[in-house]
Parts: structure tokens; C-alpha cells; sequence
């Protein structure tokens, strides 16, 4: 069964991408989304019996390599983690393939768009099941090489060719890490090996080692740089530049990889290896800190974007940051279980999103959107769902994952859990403001599209539609927003259209999900349930008994969420239904601010020119000036210069003279007879 | 068969060839395709030869096998050949690698077609002894040969600054190899053999160590190449001919890692140690200094050359890390860079052979008219910038494995490589083939051609099998490396007892 749920979308991968072009669309489509279903339903029943049966094996498929006393295996860790890492990836990902049959259906590409996403499924498949840090290593590069090929799909327009770029080359930062990662616990370990590691980390608790010259807690070291390797894949602050820019992929894309599995992996890593992580207290501490900073952060920038799937990708970057604290206090499940549920709505927001974008024939800045609700009633009863959960309303899945996150840091009482607490709290507040934003700005008020009349809206001042400016885009209708944003009467003469059935099965799906998960399955991700549910999949050591305290915490602090929520919802009101002047007399009121929010904290440019720059400049000048002038010139170049010397010299000595040669001749001799008196002398 | 083995026959099958094209007459069309085949027919029968030599061949076993002596120069200076385990795959490498070049030469080279491919089998035979060579005159001979066909190949049929190319490929590789040509003679003197197997069990003087691993290290630094001595690998690639470039990548470079193991790290175990920290700085330099420059490229092939120094900068690190991961990494590597490199040489004839011109500016979308094309030069971008499931993957992280082993400064900074060569490499593919194909002169170009096909489809094959499962290779260095690493023991050891009463 697990072979064949892990193996099934590499089939359809290598179906739709070599036959692709034969078979033509449709079969391709038809395929790769019939194996998907399979495996997603296969999922599912992996799931129960591995969660609420006694089904945790472990696989063997073949063997890598060996070197030494290095073992790398082929290999299935099937437990409860990596069963609920299963229904996530391919429930979403079968309910994105069906999905794309009708967002893509204009698209000449579709054999290949359908074979990338099912490579990246089956990447993501074996990352969650890998056995051994390097078959996870091979996963997670794998995705990486998906989100790469989908982002950069439409590969005419030279932004999304950048963002792919961006994506894969900041990922490698984080995987620098990741490497290192796996090089110090193979030394500490002597095995890369999952089972070979977890039951010897208390033994080694207390072993130091040395890293660039200094002695470092071993453990704290190793899990540090792994979490490098997570902080690039989930896009946490310092590496989260590409998430945003990665929103150049198509938007089914984006739901699939850019928030509900790819992104998470980071997460996935830090539970998975939280029998490590555990024996590592300053590790953690450092998640808690990035956590928070991340769920801060990313918020504050969310809030004055007006890209509508910029607003969601930075509520992604946001979400994560809160499950990166769940982590770090140390509430494994609690992080994988808003990891759990976040997959269901924010999947839900990124497809309800592009149900928008396909009504307004690829238009994404909210500025040209407003008052949709009339004319996809639908699609905003879906978004609507997907933001209550989202902000937390009560009895929705986010309620419970969300709030449970907070209330863990703020059951940890440790500093870094106390700032965490603090930003999360503040994060949810602000969460709850920009996903209202969206909604309000996407679906209610006027509308503001259909004419030119947004001319405030100069596309320079504008990061979100800046780039279509510099693009030139002649993919035939698939993408055309460019077009739009010079000829908005052509594209939006016509009224916004409710998306198709194949689109709008997926939303119910994820809806449903998005309504009832947190209900369902909190007690046994989180509460009474834990122990049989979770099976030790999870480690925490025995004085870890921040579950328990969760439950006894000071009456408010469960309730300050929901009011952070209800806050962010009034102030959303205020500001996009009563009074729509707000929005722009507090950016003008505030330009620095705006500015710098606008400008995501100016990361971009600061990195382009502490690190993409001076780069260039240096290699220009290690080619120009070390290569060519000192190494050729002093080298090669310069000998062959001085040999070209050294005969002219002596060509000219040959004048061709018999009084020149003699005289020669005799300073020859007198040097002679000079040099044997001296030595006979001695 | 008169005595010789099948390693003789490896060694003459080419020439045989190669005489063959010699008595064809005349320049006709019939000449010059009767050539073609011949040449293709020879390296493919070669390769099956090696093929066979592979099935006879025991991995599991570290000694010397397939061994055959004839009388030579003296009685101490033989005709000898034999394979282990480090050889085996290179020489296969090498007889696999012939049959593309001859193919990635069929149309693109008209004139003086029977000396070009006289040249090329020449240039097999030569490469084939330097792997199988058991007797380090033989090992020098072959080593030196080699030189002559290169030279020739760059300087005939190479691009407009052919003569300098060829004469600073020459010069260079040629100063390092009078350094070599006096430590074996130093060795004679001081072993009286010069018997390969005999060396690796005679104990030099730590003193004569040192002098002879730096002779020889000035000849295999140069061919590796090793920064500061990489310059030039770009000329002679850019100038070459895409056959050229393939083989100079593919195997020529691998002669100097080979050298390292079949020669410094064993006869002189001491000398290595002492100078593994000096060889460690030139890798690290070589893999950051070069990957940028790498990325500042104007020239595609130029780009992939240095992306190689780079390549090679992982491979001397993983030698000289003197552990299972480093050593059996570093030695993957070699096959999987001679691969990658091979094909991205190929993929970039490819287009030159359309279009005439290297420079990346003059390229852009070519994804719109050669989508096939575009498959493959990403395949093989990926297993460049060490993609797991590409073969670059497996040798990439052994070595940085071993290299963290022995120190992690050595591995951080190496490991920044992973970082360069995602940004250079995707730059280049980004650069060439992704974007809008609006230069008129790009408009009618075609996408792979059934022979370009065919050249592709096994390299892409293999590199990904290699990717996935290694075995086959990382098996045939298991036995060697575990023989060298018990040699190593005692030299380490030292080391290790000289830095506790250091302290």
C-alpha cells in the first residue's frame, strides 16, 4: 500500500511528462489526477490504521548507498507523523490536480504543468516518509525542484523566471545548513539513520563538539544548523524573501506547495526530530525567537499589501512562524497540528483566491476588485469560511490549532516563550484585520474594476504590479494580466464569472475540512486522546509537561485570541465598509511606515545589496583582475612576454660584426681565467 | 592471444582503428563518412571490450587484477599493465565517453576528418594507459602522450585563439610533468623498481616524501586543474571542439585525481598528511573563487569550465579528507563530473553547432522552439549543481562528508559550493533557455536531431541511475579505499600523537 501511494504520482509524473505530448491534454490531466485521488483515499486509510491502529512499520524499498559506515537507505518510516503528513499532501494535492483541469484549462502547457505537480507530490511523499535524514534530504530537494519548475511555469514572463530562481537559490542557503545538519549528527551518531539515532540522544546529551574552532553543545549545534535548512524551506524570517515573490506560480501552485505541504516541511523536520531536539533546550529557544519574529513580521507586512495572493502568502510566512513556536516551547503536536489544519484553509483561501483571479480574467490587485460578492456569491462563501478559520471564530478548525499555539507559549514560562506569546497575540490581531481586508476589499464595497479609474494607484508606487509593467507577456490567454494592466477596458468589459464545477468540488472539500478538522481531531492531535494517537511519533521528554499545562492557564488567556480576532474584524469594518477614506489618509499620514511595510522591510534590497552585488563584483573582479591580470599575467602570459624579451635581446647582440664577437669572446675568456684563479686560490 | 590480455587489447583496439582511417584515400565524401563509421565502430567495439573486462573484473577484491607483464625498457622498467577497483570505472568512463565524441564530431567537423579521428583514437589508447599502466615509466608515458593528440585537436580544429589555447595547455601541462619525470627517476634511484605494486608497499624517507609528493603534485595540480594553475582549462575548453572539451572534462581532468590515488596518497602517506591542510586551502579556494567567477560568465563553455575547477576543488578536498566517505566521494565525483560535464559540453555543441556562437547574450527562450533540448540541459544544470537523485549528488556529499570528518572549517566553506553553483547554474539556464525567444536569429532554430537523441538519452540514463543507485561504482572503490585507509592508519597516527605532544 505505502509503495503505491508513494509511488503513484512518480507514475503519473513520468506519464504526463514523457508521454505528455502524445497523449495530449486531457488524458494527462485524467491521469495523473485519477492516480492522485488513489492515493489520497490509499492516504486515508493509512492514516486510520496507523493512527487509531497499530499499523507504524518501516519499509525497506532498496538500498542508496554505502561508504565506510555510512548507510543510506531506500526506505519507509511509516507512523503517526508521517501518516498525517500522507493525508495532507495528497488529499490537497489530489484536490489541486482537479482543481487545475479547470483553472489551467486555457493553458497549451497542460501535460507539463500536470507531470510538475505530480513530481512534486511525489517528492513531498517521500520527504514525510523518509527513513534517514538523507532521504529526506532527497525530498526536500526534490520539492524544491518542483516549486523551481512551477513557479518559473510560465517561463516567457521574466518575474516568474526571477522568483523561480530566487526560490531555488534561497532554499540553498537554508540547505547549506541542512547539510552541515546531517554531517554533524552522522558524526555523532555514526549513522544518518532515523532508528539508529532518536534511542542514543540521551546518551550523547552532554557530548560537546567542535564546529569553526569553537566547543559547542553537540546536539545544540546540530539542531541549529538543521533548523537552518527548515527556516529556508517554511520561509522564516531572514530567508522568507522567495515565499512572496514565488506567488509568480500559477495559483493552484501556490496552494498546493506555497502553503499547505512545501512549505511546512521545515515544520515536519523540527517534529520529526524532536527526540533531537529535545536534548537541545537553546535550539529551541532560537525556533521560539524565529517563530515569533516570523509570525510578527510577515503580519505587519500582510496588512498594506494589495496583491491578493501576496496578502495570503504573507498570512502563510505568518502561520508558520506560529507553528515554528508550538515547536520551540517544546508542544510538538500542537505545531503539527495547526500545520494539520492550516493545510485546509489556506488551501481553501489560495483556490477561492484563484476562483477570483479566473473571474476576473487574471487580475489580482484588490484595488481593481470590490463588490464581487453579487456575481460569485459562491467563491465568497468559500473564502469566507476559509478566513473564519483562519482568524479563529470559534468552533472552526483555526480555533482550535491557532489558539492552542498561543496559549502553549504562553504555558512554556520561559522568556522566548513570553515574546512569542506577545507576537503571536499581536499577529493575531493582525491577522484577523488583513484576512477581513481582503475579503471586504475583494468582495464588498464598489467596484472598481470594469473602468481606468484607479489612476492614485500609479503602478510604480506598487511592488505587486510592478512587475507586469517590466514583463512582456504573449503566453495566448492563459496569463495575460499584463495586457490588462495597460487595457483594462478590454479584459473587464465583461462581468466576473462564477468558476467552473471541477473548481468549485475541491473548495467544498477543503471547506468542509476547514469547518470541521479542528473540531474532530483536536483531542487526539492535542488532548486526551495524544498518547494512543500519537504512539511516540513525537518525543518529548518526560519533564516536558507543557500539554498538560495548557489546560490550566489564567481564565483570559484562552479568551485573548478570539478578542484579538473580534478587534481585528471591527477595525476591518471600520476602516473597508464605514469609512473607506481611512486606508489612505493613515498611509498618508504615515508615509515612512507605509514605505517600509510596502517594501516588506526592504529585505530585498538590503540582501541585492549585502549579497547579490557584492558577489558579482567580486567575481568580476577574481575573473578580471585575479585570473587574467595576476595569475595569466604573472603566469603564461608573463613568461612568454619575458621569453619574447629575452630574444630580442639577443637578437640584437647578434649585429653580424667580427670585432663584436671577439670582443666578446675575450670578456668570456678573462671571466674564465678570473673565476679559476680565485678558486685555486682558495 | 600471444600473451597480451584483454587490457593490451584495449590499449590497441583504437590503434588498430586508427590505421585503419590512415589507409582510407582521398578526401571524397565516401572517405570522410567510411572514417566516421570506422571511428564509431572502433570506439563502440572498445567499449564492449571493456565492458567485458568490467564482467571480469571482482570488485570485492583490493589487489591488482587482470595483470599482464611484458619484457620493456629493463628488467626492472616493464611493459605492465592491471586494474583495481580505482581504475576500472575510469577506464570504462573512457571507452564510453569515445562513441559520443566521435557521434558529437559527425557533422560539425569538414575538414581534415581522417586526422581528426586518428587523433581521438590515438588520444583513447593514451588515456586508457594512463589508467591501466602498472609501471610508473608506463604510467609517465602515457600521461605525457596524451599531451600530443589534445594539442592537436585544440590547435587544428579548435576556434579563433586555438595556438594560444593549445600552447598554454601545453606548456603547462608540460612544467608540471618534468617535476614528475624527476621524482620517478628519484623513486628508481632510491627503490630501484619502478613496479606500481612493488612502490605501494616500499616506505620512502619522510624527507624524500616531501619532495617527491611535490613533484608530483605540481603535474597532477596542473591537470586536475587546482587554483591557482586552472587558467588554462577555460581557454582550452572554450577554443576546443565539443568533442574535445567533452573528453578534456571528462577524463583528461580525472588524470590528476587519479594520479593523487594511485600515487601521493599511497607512496607517499607521510607527505600527505603533512600537506593535506595546503591542498584543503587550494580546494576550498578553488571551489569559492571559482564558482563565482564561474558565475560572471559571458561565455557558456567558459562557464562550465570553471564551474569544473570548482568540481574538482570537491574532489581534492574528499582525497585528501583521508576517510572511507571523502575518499570513496571524491572518486564518484570523478565519474559523475566526467558524466554531467561530458553532456553539458554536448548540450552547449548543441546549439553551437546551430547557431556558431557560445555567448550567452546571443541565446534567450530557446524552451519555445527546442522544448526537448530544454529537458535535458535542465537534467543535467540539476546533477551539475548536485541535485539529489543526479549521480552529482552522491559524490558532492560523500566528499563534503569525509571533508567535515576531517575538519569542518574545510567543509563549511565547501559547502557555500552548494549555494554558488545553484546561482550560476540556474543563471546560465535562465539566461539561455527560459524567456522570450524574440532574437530573429534564434527564430528558426530546430530542437534535437535523432543522432543528438540518441548521443543524450544514455547520459541522461545513467546520471540519474548513478543518482539513485550508486552501488555499481561506490562498490569497485570500496575494496581499494579500505587497503589505502589501513596504510593510512599508521600515518595518521603519528600525526595525531605529534599534535598531543604539540598541546
Amino acid at each position: 500500500m505505502y509503495h503505491a501511494i508513494v509511488f503513484l504520482p512518480l507514475v503519473g509524473f513520468l506519464i504526463a511528462g514523457l508521454f505528455g505530448r502524445i497523449l495530449g491534454a486531457r488524458p494527462s490531466e485524467l491521469i495523473t489526477t485519477g492516480l492522485l485521488m488513489v492515493a489520497a483515499v490509499l492516504s486515508w486509510l493509512a492514516f486510520f490504521s496507523v493512527a487509531y491502529g497499530d499499523g507504524a512499520t518501516r519499509i525497506q524499498v532498496a538500498q542508496w548507498m554505502v561508504s565506510g559506515d555510512l548507510v543510506v537507505d531506500w526506505a519507509f518510516r511509516i507512523d503517526t507523523l508521517t501518516a498525517v503528513m500522507l493525508i495532507v499532501v495528497n488529499t490537497v494535492s489530489a484536490l489541486v490536480h482537479l482543481y487545475s483541469i479547470g483553472y489551467m484549462h486555457e493553458d497549451p502547457h497542460r501535460p507539463r504543468f500536470f507531470a510538475y505537480l505530480s513530481l512534486f507530490t511525489f517528492a513531498m511523499l517521500m520527504l514525510v516518509t523518509a527513513d534517514n535524514l538523507v532521504q529526506m534530504f532527497f525530498g526536500w530537494e526534490g520539492v524544491g525542484l518542483a516549486s523551481y519548475l512551477l513557479i518559473g511555469f510560465w517561463y516567457q514572463k521574466d518575474s516568474a523566471n526571477a522568483a523561480a530562481m530566487k526560490a531555488f537559490i534561497v532554499n540553498r542557503v537554508g540547505d547549506f545548513g541542512f547539510l552541515l545538519g546531517i554531517f554533524t549528527l552522522f558524526v555523532l551518531f555514526n549513522s544518518v539513520t532515523f532508528d539508529q539515532i532518536f534511542p542514543r540522544v540521551a546518551e550523547l546529551a552532554n557530548n560537546r563538539f567542535h564546529f569553526l574552532g569553537i566547543e559547542w553543545h553537540a546536539l545544540t549545534i546540530a539542531c541549529l544548523l538543521l533548523f537552518m535548512g527548515a527556516m529556508g524551506k517554511s520561509a522564516q524570517f531572514l530567508l522568507h524573501t522567495w515565499l512572496p515573490d514565488a506567488m509568480e506560480g500559477p495559483t493552484p501552485v501556490s496552494a498546493l506547495i506555497h502553503a499547505a505541504t512545501m512549505v511546512t516541511a521545515g515544520v515536519f523536520m523540527v517534529a520529526r526530530l524532536s527526540p533531537v531536539f529535545e536534548y537541545a533546550p537553546a535550539a529551541l529557544t532560537v525556533v521560539t525567537i524565529i517563530g515569533g519574529i516570523t509570525a510578527f513580521f510577515a503580519a505587519t507586512v500582510g496588512l498594506v499589501q494589495n496583491d491578493i495572493k501576496r496578502v495570503i502568502a504573507y498570512s502563510t510566512c505568518s502561520q508558520l512562524g506560529y507553528m515554528f513556536v508550538a515547536l520551540g516551547v517544546g508542544a510538538y503536536s500542537v505545531g503539527v497540528f495547526h500545520l494539520f489544519t492550516h493545510a485546509f484553509f489556506k488551501a481553501l483561501l489560495f483556490l477561492g483566491a484563484g476562483s477570483v483571479i479566473h473571474a476576473m480574467h487574471h487580475e489580482q490587485d484588490m484595488r481593481h476588485m470590490g463588490a464581487l460578492r453579487r456575481y460569485i456569491p459562491f467563491t465568497t462563501a468559500m473564502m469566507a469560511i476559509g478566513t473564519l478559520a483562519l482568524t479563529g471564530f470559534p468552533f472552526t478548525a483555526g480555533y482550535y490549532s491557532k489558539d492552542a499555539v498561543i496559549e502553549a507559549a504562553y504555558a512554556s514560562h520561559s522568556t522566548a516563550g513570553s515574546f512569542a506569546f506577545l507576537a503571536t497575540v499581536i499577529a493575531a490581531f493582525m491577522t484577523s484585520f488583513y484576512s477581513w481586508r481582503l475579503f471586504f476589499m475583494t468582495f464588498e464595497g464598489s467596484a472598481r474594476w470594469g473602468h481606468h479609474g484607479h489612476d492614485a494607484h500609479a503602478p510604480h508606487d506598487h511592488e505587486g504590479v510592478e512587475h507586469d509593467a517590466r514583463s512582456r507577456d504573449v503566453e495566448p490567454a492563459s496569463h495575460a494580466q499584463h495586457d490588462h494592466s495597460h487595457d483594462h477596458g478590454h479584459g473587464h468589459a465583461h462581468t466576473p464569472h462564477e468558476s467552473p464545477l471541477v473548481m468549485l468540488v475541491p473548495l467544498i472539500v477543503l471547506a468542509t475540512g476547514a469547518l470541521l478538522a479542528g473540531i474532530i481531531f483536536h483531542g487526539a492531535f492535542i488532548g486526551e486522546g495524544y498518547e494512543e494517537f500519537w504512539k511516540g511519533a513525537v518525543f518529548t521528554r518526560p519533564d516536558n509537561h507543557i500539554l498538560e499545562e495548557m489546560h490550566h492557564l489564567p481564565g483570559w488567556v484562552p479568551l485573548l485570541p478570539t478578542l484579538m480576532m473580534i478587534l481585528g474584524f471591527l477595525l476591518a469594518v471600520y476602516m473597508y465598509i464605514i469609512d473607506s477614506k481611512q486606508p489612505a489618509k493613515l498611509a498618508a499620514d504615515h508615509p515612512i511606515l507605509y514605505r517600509f511595510l510596502l517594501n516588506k522591510w526592504y529585505f530585498d534590497e538590503l540582501y541585492d545589496a549585502i549579497f547579490v552585488r557584492p558577489a558579482m563584483a567580486i567575481g568580476r573582479f577574481f575573473w578580471r583582475t585575479g585570473d587574467q591580470r595576476i595569475i595569466d599575467g604573472l603566469g603564461p602570459d608573463g613568461i612568454s612576454a619575458r621569453v619574447l624579451d629575452v630574444t630580442r635581446g639577443v637578437v640584437r647582440v647578434q649585429t653580424g660584426y667580427l670585432y663584436h664577437y671577439a670582443f666578446a669572446m675575450l670578456i668570456g675568456v678573462a671571466a674564465l681565467v678570473t673565476f679559476y684563479l680565485f678558486r685555486g686560490a682558495h | 592471444m600471444l600473451g597480451f590480455g584483454i587490457l593490451s587489447g584495449l590499449l590497441i583496439l583504437p590503434l588498430v582503428g586508427a590505421a585503419f582511417i590512415l589507409t582510407l584515400r582521398g578526401d571524397s565524401e565516401a572517405a570522410r563518412s567510411n572514417a566516421r563509421w570506422a571511428a564509431l565502430a572502433t570506439t563502440i567495439v572498445t567499449f564492449l571490450l571493456s565492458l567485458v573486462a568490467w564482467g571480469r573484473f571482482d570488485a570485492g577484491n583490493s589487489a591488482f587484477q587482470l595483470v599482464e607483464s611484458h619484457a620493456w625498457l629493463a628488467e626492472t622498467i616493464r611493459f605492465k599493465l592491471g586494474v583495481d577497483g580505482f581504475s576500472m570505472p575510469f577506464i570504462v568512463l573512457t571507452t564510453f565517453l569515445m562513441p559520443f565524441c566521435i557521434l558529437a564530431s559527425w557533422d560539425s567537423i569538414q575538414n581534415r576528418v581522417k586526422e581528426y579521428f586518428v587523433a581521438f583514437l590515438i588520444l583513447e589508447t593514451t588515456m586508457i594507459g594512463v589508467f591501466a599502466a602498472l609501471d610508473l615509466v608506463l604510467f609517465y608515458l602515457f600521461f605525457e602522450a596524451g599531451l600530443i593528440p589534445m594539442f592537436l585537436i585544440i590547435g587544428i580544429w579548435g576556434g579563433k585563439r586555438r595556438i594560444y589555447a593549445s600552447f598554454k595547455f601545453f606548456l603547462y601541462t608540460l612544467l608540471g610533468s618534468v617535476l614528475m619525470l624527476l621524482a620517478i627517476m628519484a623513486m628508481y634511484w632510491a627503490a630501484g623498481t619502478t613496479d606500481i605494486p612493488t612502490l605501494l608497499t616500499f616506505k620512502f624517507a619522510e624527507n624524500l616524501q616531501t619532495w617527491l609528493w611535490l613533484a608530483f603534485f605540481a603535474s597532477f595540480a596542473v591537470k586536475m586543474p587546482m587554483w591557482p594553475v586552472h587558467t588554462w582549462l577555460p581557454d582550452a575548453h572554450v577554443e576546443a571542439p565539443t568533442a574535445g572539451s567533452v573528453i578534456l572534462a571528462g577524463i583528461l581532468l580525472k588524470m590528476g585525481g587519479y594520479g593523487f590515488i594511485r600515487i601521493s596518497l599511497p607512496m607517499f602517506p607521510d607527505a600527505s598528511v603533512y600537506f593535506a591542510p595546503f591542498v584543503f586551502s587550494l580546494s576550498v579556494i578553488a571551489i569559492i573563487y571559482t564558482s563565482l567567477v564561474a558565475m560572471m560568465q559571458e561565455d557558456m563553455k567558459k562557464l562550465i569550465a570553471y564551474s569544473s575547477v570548482a568540481h574538482m576543488g570537491f574532489v581534492t578536498m574528499g582525497l585528501f579528507s583521508m576517510n572511507p566517505q571523502g575518499i570513496q566521494g571524491a572518486m564518484f565525483q570523478m565519474v559523475s563530473h566526467g558524466l554531467v560535464s561530458g553532456a553539458l559540453f554536448l548540450c552547449v555543441g548543441v546549439v553551437y553547432d546551430r547557431m556558431h556562437t557560445r555567448e550567452i547574450r546571443a541565446y534567450g527562450g530557446l524552451v519555445n522552439r527546442m522544448p526537448l533540448y530544454a529537458v535535458v540541459f535542465l537534467i543535467f544544470t540539476m546533477a551539475n549543481v548536485g541535485l539529489p537523485g543526479t549521480s552529482g549528488f552522491v559524490g558532492e556529499f560523500l566528499s563534503l562528508m569525509g571533508a567535515f570528518r576531517a575538519n569542518t572549517w574545510v567543509s563549511f566553506f565547501a559547502t557555500t559550493g552548494v549555494i554558488l553553483s545553484a546561482a550560476y547554474a540556474l543563471w546560465l539556464y535562465r539566461r539561455v533557455v527560459y524567456g522570450v525567444l524574440d532574437k530573429p536569429s534564434l527564430q528558426g532554430i530546430a530542437d534535437l536531431n535523432r543522432r543528438e537523441i540518441i548521443t543524450f538519452a544514455p547520459l541522461v540514463l545513467l546520471v540519474i541511475y548513478y543518482g539513485v543507485h550508486p552501488g555499481p561504482i561506490l562498490d569497485a572503490f570500496a575494496a581499494p579505499t579500505d587497503a589505502l585507509m589501513k596504510g593510512y592508519e599508521a600515518a595518521l597516527q603519528t600525526v595525531k600523537t605529534a599534535a598531543v605532544a604539540a598541546h
